[in-house]
């Protein structure tokens, strides 16, 4: 059997790559939402684990919940990404700077 | 072990998204990752969540975003000029944060907590029926809210991406059941034609 530790490990390394991952993609939202994507994703994972490993139902139904929202930010998201594409007719970061002041 | 080739290429295709240069090719790499990691999952016996992984964010969401990547034209050349530049801060964060997490959990204890026997099994039930009566039962308030969130995000979505041009010809229904036989119809009266052309 696979001690606990091994799946929570799991998760913290996917966590610290999706924070790596916004590092260093910090031009591109598309990158950006997948690395937060990502981030939802150990998260969950963390949930799982802990559920199985406490024989409780209670973090089974939040990783339910956060599927929710991480479906509806990911479409809002896109969303907005598309009307700031037909606006701008760019997705780079560094040049949305229109509310500087 | 099972598990540990699953984590593998889960790892690995999380680093393939974050580093490749392609966004369409980032995009099928973390379909990867979430398929991975829906059967990590099933290792765990969370066979609901699995198959709701798999249907919600391949099927639904990762298409949204391929979509997305490939309806926009995107030239990436510009979006990748930091990536040198920012790659020592962010190893340096992430190898930081993740040591810090591993001492926190301590995986160096190989004999670490074991899994118990699963408590849907222990109460004769499968996992989807385990979650379903705690879902319905305990979380029911929660649930009609997830709901209320996703009718919103719909909306917010088409609100947003909706576009009016102003000079495109459209039907308008209701006009059209509005129409009356009069507006439209014009009876005029005319002297019959027929009868001097007869002989």
């Amino acid at each position: 059997m696979i001690p606990q530790s091994h799946f929570l490990a799991l998760g913290a390394v996917l966590f610290c790559i999706s924070v790596a991952g916004i590092f260093i993609n910090r031009k591109n939202v598309i990158v950006l939402l997948m690395s937060i994507e990502l981030m939802l994703l150990a998260v969950n994972m963390n949930f799982v684990t802990f559920s199985r490993f406490l024989g409780d139902v209670a973090g089974q139904e939040f990783v339910f919940f956060i599927l929710t929202v991480a479906a509806a930010e990911s479409a809002i998201g896109l969303a907005i990404l598309v009307v700031l594409f037909r606006n701008r007719s760019t997705i780079n970061v560094e040049e949305l700077d229109s509310m500087k002041g | 072990m099972l598990f540990y080739a699953f984590a593998t290429v889960l790892v690995l295709a999380a680093l393939a998204v974050i580093t490749v240069r392609n966004s369409v090719h980032a995009a099928l790499f973390l379909v990867l990752c979430f398929f991975t990691s829906a059967c990590v999952w099933l290792l765990l016996q969370a066979e609901f969540l699995a198959i709701a992984l798999v249907l919600v964010y391949v099927g639904a969401v990762m298409v949204l975003f391929l979509f997305v990547v490939m309806m926009l034209d995107i030239n990436t050349a510009p979006l990748r000029e930091g990536f040198a530049r920012y790659l020592p801060v962010a190893l340096a964060v992430a190898v930081v944060m993740l040591l810090e997490m591993l001492a926190l959990i301590g995986v160096r204890r190989m004999t670490g907590r074991l899994a118990p026997p699963d408590p849907a099994l222990a109460e004769g039930l499968s996992n989807t029926e385990w979650l379903g009566r705690a879902l319905f039962r305990d979380y029911l308030l929660p649930f009609e809210v997830a709901g209320m969130i996703l009718t919103v995000a719909i909306i917010a979505a088409i609100a947003l991406t909706l576009r009016r041009r102003p000079n495109v010809r459209r039907q308008d229904p209701a006009r059209q059941v509005l129409a009356r036989k009069a507006d439209r119809l014009r009876v005029v009266k005319m002297p019959p034609a027929g009868k001097e052309a007869q002989p």
